[in-house]
């Protein structure tokens, strides 16, 4: 069956349809990770996305649950030059995601770079390209919409139960593969839902602030809460979590043109000049900043991809240390976290 | 960090002449890293003597040494030079090997010269199997299970069967094997004891059907690690990586599989500890239950890591350079994109796939399965958005000759052990194809469908019976076009300046540049236009890295000449396909279909095809039949050379002879006809290349049997015995030719000009001849109507001239006589070709070089147990050297120990010719004995030189009865320093072939013609001791007289 993409900005963009029927509306983005799509796909960061994927095949080596970052699909639709199946595409049509193969992903790609991110329809199956477009007008836009309640836990749940250090995780959207690093690291993981209080988290050795999709600036309670705790519990802020810590500490943020998607992307440690190889998701960015807290910078545009506040004993990166999917150069920051609270706590 | 200050000058040491497992990579990284690190100020100085190499013109570093890379050619640059630095990762592993010896016997410390890139502990590290495993072992990695073994004896005897043997230090795994059985493992361990240079053979755990995997990893002195590309081999473990169809991406891992590859690839340069280079790592990974083991690491630039250039377009040379120098990732740009820094790890929007190019029709007898050593002799690579896409590019990109015997033959001969998911992707286009009956049928749909699976319009019509050029026309009414895009490595995330392009189906193409969207009227553009170059293909014997060579000189001069400069090519090894090169690079099959597209794309102004070989004056035809110009000597030119009845009709006409000849299709008909001519005759297909499958028939049966191998129409040419063969490189301007080069073969003919040592200035030629020579030359040159190279090669026969072949293209010898005589013969050739007269170009009066060169080849029998290491009419050689001296026999003694076969000074030297030869050999013996040597012989031969009053001593054949040893026993046990042996008939059960193969094993100078033993002779008697001269001092010598 025949599907296509259209963009707000009227381009279209015409594929096969082998996911499921209907259309979804989402924010056009793309990313350049090759390996990873289930992770991608699951992660709740891509909630209200229609992401592309840049790999030319995808679909490659079927699914294992143990995979997904999430108990369920968070992109809206995915497109792709060449799906493989059936094993992935029986997943796409299980899971009612609207999926493109065929589709001229680098011309996408290409415009979405040069024009930016832009609100977006796939549709499978026939539709009226106009009607789309102008049911794609009436969206939402990314910039100013809150998110995460859509994606975060309704209720706290306890995901480790012993370990050197208690750490409470405050899911924006949280990958699973956070908690599964926090637990190898040897950290006892409870999860709070995004409007977790003070009352809450402030007994625990460490806070870590989770990634997730959305704007942060409309997410004002969040910040207050997170500001509140500063300097009485250690906070360790990832992706959004890390925008959240920088409107907490008086940055601001700001939306990225087409953000960074991929596992490629080094990004420079400035106290010791070493490289990462670091995995991104993120269309919001803090805005650039000479600040001595600035601690990792991306070598790709320079933008700010690290804070640290030592006298606050907080600390983020815009990048995601736990991988899944993308390259574990990053690891050891979350290993080194846990211990260092474990040892606090300790002492 | 920035560049060390404590540096100025740094040596090079190149890889010297192509043998199957090192080709022209080595050339393409060693250029990409001269040139980076002149452009920071480094005095650079290089050896390497392979004269077709790019890296060893004279404009590419501040001193070239075209020297034998051996312990004492490298010692004396050094010695002369004293460099501050010796950067050994770029040369493959005869560099690395070289410096090793170097650092191990003192002379680096003693000079002061520092090794950079890899230091000796860290070569040792990776290289030495035990210290190389404990090392991955101690990182917390496996490696197969494995004994090291010196001597047959310490096998262990619980051994578990198939198991592979590794012998150390030596190429792609040269000597190896895998033995099933202790029979197999016997025979095997002797062979890999000997090919080791320190005598160390690993026997391990066969991984045999693993999956093989390999990471390009680049570390920086601050330990920072990025993995440039991933490479899955679709021959599973147990062939050779170097004779695997392999793809980039990996295609088969998920993330948390291939995370754990990229983490051991990371671990192990650390533990190994390359603190500022690029490693290749390889993998073994069971399909099923994920376990890994490390294979091998290669702690240098290495043909996979320029295959991952390629596939990237990161270019890891220059990086490696940089970083050797004192740089970060961080501070290096990837100057394609010219805006990500090195620390970006390339991402992929499309699919490579490289396919081995074999050449086993060349080695008859020889075993053609694939395993552990490697024996192809080139490759192309194939880029497209989907898998198939890009591997029926390569697949076709390989160019096989009708009746190739080649793995991978056909699309579904798919070979046991590969990937389901490869398989699945496979037979969808074999099915595509199954559906695919009529032109009529196909609709637009249909057309883009099997398009972007891959499939060619040569394939489509011939699923329909129809001509390529219907299914193109047809394809082309329904508006199917093909697209082009950027290889960017960051898959369009980043605006990149990339000129490095590929073609797929169904999509847009990527904006055209600037340069190409300006007004393309002649004479309107600030510019001529563009000049499309048709480059060479994958390496094959017969056609090579010369041609490449020349490319890339007709690609710069285009280039000062004010052109756009568009290469074409498929061939990931080469320095054309360095998107440094050109203006614009097209990494794409050299079809006639491709060709087209991407002339219809560039709208040139001229495209070039006499640089490339055979390869482009295949495409010439359909090039002006679409209308495009081809620069230069004309297709028609061409085409009155190559046919045979045309040229006999113009040399008739030009009164010059040439040896009496026919044609023939039936074996009675050539019996005749070789009758007529007089035996002994020349049997050969039409249109050949390197000579394939040529025969010297000297009787009716000969005749025969030459018939029953070859398909279609034979030429069947009288075969001038006692020649004197020569090859003449001209420059013609349509009217006037210029002789640049007589060069004179040592073997005689019969023995194939690419196989055949060569010299120049001819030292036979008398002046007078010379002169008849470049007569008959000026007038080929003007009837044939050339407009660029002309290559002539003739023989002077009982006192008359006869010209045997006539190329009006780039022939093999123009690096070597560029070289030889200081003139670039391509510049000039490209300068005509654009329109100049001879007159313009300000060429010497007389080019005749004072001192003398000589080119030898590299022959790679040791790779082809069963084949018969003789020289023949049809070319076997790999690759060449090139040595200059004063006289003949230095340059000829220097020019065999750069070719691996140095000469004795004395010992024992056997002696086995045919009876044609019994007298020939006996001044030979003769000057042997004057030598010091000790002569033993074969009854025949013994007989001969005892008549002739030299004492030998007489030594049974295999096939002789008696007691005692055998020739062959002494050539094993190495008792004889020089074998002479000339063929009485070849083939493999037969005693010169036994002869032959043990001397090869034995790595005892083996020589199979009379004039090369005499040229030997001559050569050992004498060479004179001399020091190294560079090319640049040669040069501004001969300017200064």
């Amino acid at each position: 069956m025949k599907g296509f993409l259209a963009l707000e900005d009227g381009s279209v963009f015409a594929g096969e349809s082998v996911g499921a029927d209907g259309f979804a509306f989402g924010e056009a983005v793309f990313t350049t990770a090759m390996t990873g799509y289930q992770e991608v796909v699951t992660d709740p960061s891509f909630a209200e996305q229609i992401v592309t994927f840049t790999a030319p095949m995808v679909g490659n080596y079927g699914v294992e649950p143990a995979r997904s970052e999430a108990a369920r699909p968070h992109a809206r639709a995915v497109v792709m030059r060449e799906a493989r199946g059936p094993v992935w595409t029986d997943w796409l049509l299980e899971h009612g995601l609207v999926a493109l193969s065929g589709v001229d992903t680098r011309t996408l790609t290409v415009h979405l770079r040069n024009q930016g991110a832009m609100r977006a329809i796939a549709v499978a199956g026939e539709g009226s390209v106009d009607e789309a477009l102008r049911i794609v007008a009436e969206q939402p836009l990314m910039a100013g919409r809150p998110l995460v309640a859509e994606v975060s836990t309704p209720e706290p749940y306890v995901f480790a139960d012993r370990g050197r250090a208690r750490i409470a995780v405050v899911d924006y959207g949280c990958k699973r593969s956070i908690l599964n690093r926090l637990a190898a690291a040897g950290a006892a993981v409870t999860v709070f839902p995004h409007s977790a209080q003070v009352r809450d988290l402030h007994a625990f050795d460490g806070i870590l602030l989770s990634n997730g999709p959305g704007d942060p600036e409309p997410l004002h309670d969040e910040v207050d809460t997170v500001r509140a705790l500063l300097g009485r519990v250690p906070i360790l802020g990832i992706c959004l979590g890390h925008q959240v810590l920088a409107l907490a500490t008086g940055h601001e943020t700001y939306k990225l043109p087409f953000g960074h998607r991929g596992a490629n992307h080094p990004v420079l440690d400035k106290r010791s000049d070493r490289v990462l190889v670091t995995s991104q998701n993120h269309g919001f960015a803090v805005s650039a900043s000479a600040a001595k807290e600035v601690t990792h910078v991306s070598l790709y545009d320079g933008t700010v991809e690290g804070l640290d506040f030592p006298w606050l004993r907080a600390r983020s990166v815009q990048f995601h240390p736990e991988a899944g999917p993308g390259p574990h150069d990053a690891w050891p920051l979350l290993d080194e976290w846990v211990a260092e609270v474990a040892y606090a706590q300790a002492a | 960090m920035p560049r060390r200050r404590d540096l100025s000058s740094i040596c090079l040491i190149g890889s010297g002449p192509i043998v199957i497992g090192q080709a022209c990579e080595f050339d393409y990284a060693g250029s990409q890293a001269l040139k980076v690190l002149r452009e920071d100020g480094f005095r650079t100085i290089v050896v390497n003597s392979n004269p077709a190499t790019i890296m060893t013109d004279p404009g590419f570093a501040d001193r070239t040494y075209l020297e034998p890379l051996d312990f004492d050619g490298v010692a004396d640059v050094l010695g002369r030079e004293r460099p501050d630095a010796l950067l050994p990762t770029l040369g493959g592993q005869t560099a690395l090997n070289l410096a090793m010896e170097l650092a191990d016997e003192g002379i680096l410390a003693g000079l002061g010269v520092e090794l950079i890139g890899a230091g000796p502990e860290v070569i040792r590290r990776a290289e030495d199997r035990e210290l190389f495993r404990e090392t991955v072992r101690l990182a917390g990695l496996k490696v197969p299970e494995s004994t090291i073994v010196t001597d047959p004896a310490d096998v262990p005897v619980d051994l578990s069967f198939p198991v592979i043997l590794r012998p150390a230090f030596t190429l792609g795994g040269h000597g190896g094997g895998t033995a099933r059985s202790w029979p197999e493992l016997q025979a095997l361990l002797e062979r890999a004891l000997s090919e080791s240079p320190v005598g160390q053979v690993l026997i391990e755990e066969s991984l045999l059907g693993w999956d093989e995997f390999e990471l390009e990893v680049i570390r920086d002195r601050r330990d920072n690690v990025v993995i440039v590309c991933s490479i899955e081999n679709l021959d599973p473990m147990g062939v050779h990586t170097g004779d695997s169809v392999t793809v980039a991406p990996q295609m088969t891992l998920s993330d948390e599989a291939y995370q754990e590859l990229r983490d051991a690839a990371a671990d192990v340069i650390r533990a190994v500890g390359v603190e500022c280079g690029g490693s290749n790592i390889q993998f073994a990974r069971h399909r099923e239950s994920g376990e890994l083991r490390v294979i091998e690491m290669n702690p240098r630039v290495s043909r996979s890591s320029a295959l991952a250039s390629k596939a990237t377009g990161y270019p890891i040379a220059k990086v490696a350079a940089k970083l050797a120098v004192g740089y970060t990732l961080d501070e290096i740009p990837n100057d394609l994109t010219g805006t990500t820094p090195a620390s970006f790890e390339p991402t992929l929007d499309y699919v490579v796939v490289k396919a081995p190019r074999f050449a086993f029709e060349k080695f008859p007898g020889a075993e053609t399965e694939l395993g552990t050593q490697m024996k192809s002799v080139g490759e192309a690579m194939g880029i497209g958005r989907t898998f198939t896409e890009a591997f029926l590019k390569a697949i076709r990109s390989r160019e096989l000759d009708g009746g190739a015997v080649t793995p991978w033959e056909a699309l579904d001969a798919i070979p046991v052990g590969v990937h389901a998911w490869f398989r699945r992707d496979l037979e969808s286009v074999t099915a595509a194809l199954a559906r695919v009956h009529s032109l009529d049928d196909l609709v637009a749909d249909d057309w883009l469908k099997l398009k972007r699976l891959g499939i060619s319009d040569a394939d489509v019509a011939a699923a329909c019976g129809a001509t390529e050029a219907a299914a193109r026309a047809r394809r082309r009414a329904w508006g199917v076009r093909p697209a082009f895009r950027r290889v960017d490595s960051c898959a369009g995330e980043v605006e990149a300046a990339s000129n490095y392009l590929y073609s797929t189906w169904g999509e847009q193409d990527d904006a055209p540049d600037e340069a190409m969207s300006r007004d393309r009227v002649p004479g309107h553009g600030p510019g001529p236009g563009p000049v499309v170059i048709l480059g060479s293909g994958p390496n094959r014997i017969g056609q090579g890295i010369e041609f490449d060579y020349c490319c890339v000189h007709a690609a710069k001069t285009f280039r000062e000449l004010g052109y756009e400069a568009v290469m074409v090519n498929c061939n990931p090894e080469t320095v054309s396909t360095d998107y440094d090169i050109s203006d614009r690079l097209y990494f794409e099959p050299l079809c006639v279909e491709e060709v087209l597209a991407i002339c219809e794309r560039e709208r040139p102004v001229g495209v070039v095809t006499q640089f490339g070989g055979q390869t482009p004056l295949k495409l010439a035809r359909a090039l002006e039949a679409a209308g495009h110009r081809v620069l230069g000597t004309s297709p028609e030119a061409i085409d009155l050379a190559e046919d045979r009845e045309r040229f006999g009709a113009l040399l008739d006409g030009l009164q010059i002879r040439c040896p009496a000849w026919s044609t023939a299709t039936e074996p009675d008909e050539a019996v005749v006809a070789a009758e007529k001519i007089g035996y002994p005759v020349l049997v050969r297909p039409s249109y050949v290349l390197g000579g394939r499958a040529m025969r010297v028939c000297y009787g009716p049966e000969e005749v025969r049997a030459a018939m029953a191998d070859a398909t279609g129409r034979v030429l069947l040419d009288r075969f001038l015995e006692q020649a004197l063969e020569l090859d003449v490189d001209a420059l013609c301007d349509g009217e006037d030719t210029y002789v640049a080069a007589v060069m004179q073969h040592v073997e005689e003919a019969g023995v194939h000009s690419g196989d055949s040592a060569c010299v120049l200035p001819a030292p036979a030629l008398s002046p007078l001849e010379r002169t008849y020579v470049e007569e008959v030359v000026r007038e080929l040159g003007a009837a044939l109507g050339v407009v660029g190279l002309l290559n002539v090669q003739l023989a002077i026969a009982e006192g008359d001239l006869y010209v045997l072949e006539v190329n009006p293209r780039a022939s093999r010898t123009v690096p070597f006589a560029s070289k030889a005589s200081g003139i670039n013969l391509v510049a000039a050739a490209c300068r005509l070709a654009a329109g100049a007269n001879l007159a313009d170009l300000d060429l010497p009066a007389d080019p005749t070089p004072a001192q003398v060169s000589v080119k030898a080849a590299v022959l790679p029998f040791a790779r082809f147990p069963g084949a018969d290491p003789v020289l023949g009419p049809e070319m076997r050689a790999t690759g060449e050297v090139m040595a200059t001296a004063a006289d003949f026999p230095t340059a000829f003694a220097k020019a065999e120990r750069a070719a691996g076969r140095a000469l004795p000074g004395g010992g024992t030297a056997f002696i086995s010719v045919c009876d044609a030869h019994k007298e020939a050999i006996v001044p030979v013996a003769h000057a042997l004995v004057g030598l010091g040597f000790e002569l033993v012989a074969t009854a025949g031969t013994a007989h001969v030189l005892a008549a002739a009053g030299l004492a030998v001593e007489y030594v049974r054949k295999v096939t002789e009865p008696g007691a005692g040893p055998t020739v062959v026993d002494l050539v094993r046990r190495g008792r004889c320093d020089l074998v002479v042996n000339t063929p009485q008939g070849s083939g493999a059960r037969t005693d010169g072939y036994l002869i032959r193969e043990a001397a090869l094993v034995a790595r005892v100078p083996c020589i199979t013609t009379i004039p090369g033993a005499a040229a030997a002779v001559e050569a050992i008697a004498h060479a004179q001791p001399e020091i190294s001269v560079s090319l640049q001092e040669r040069i501004s010598a001969a300017r200064a007289s």
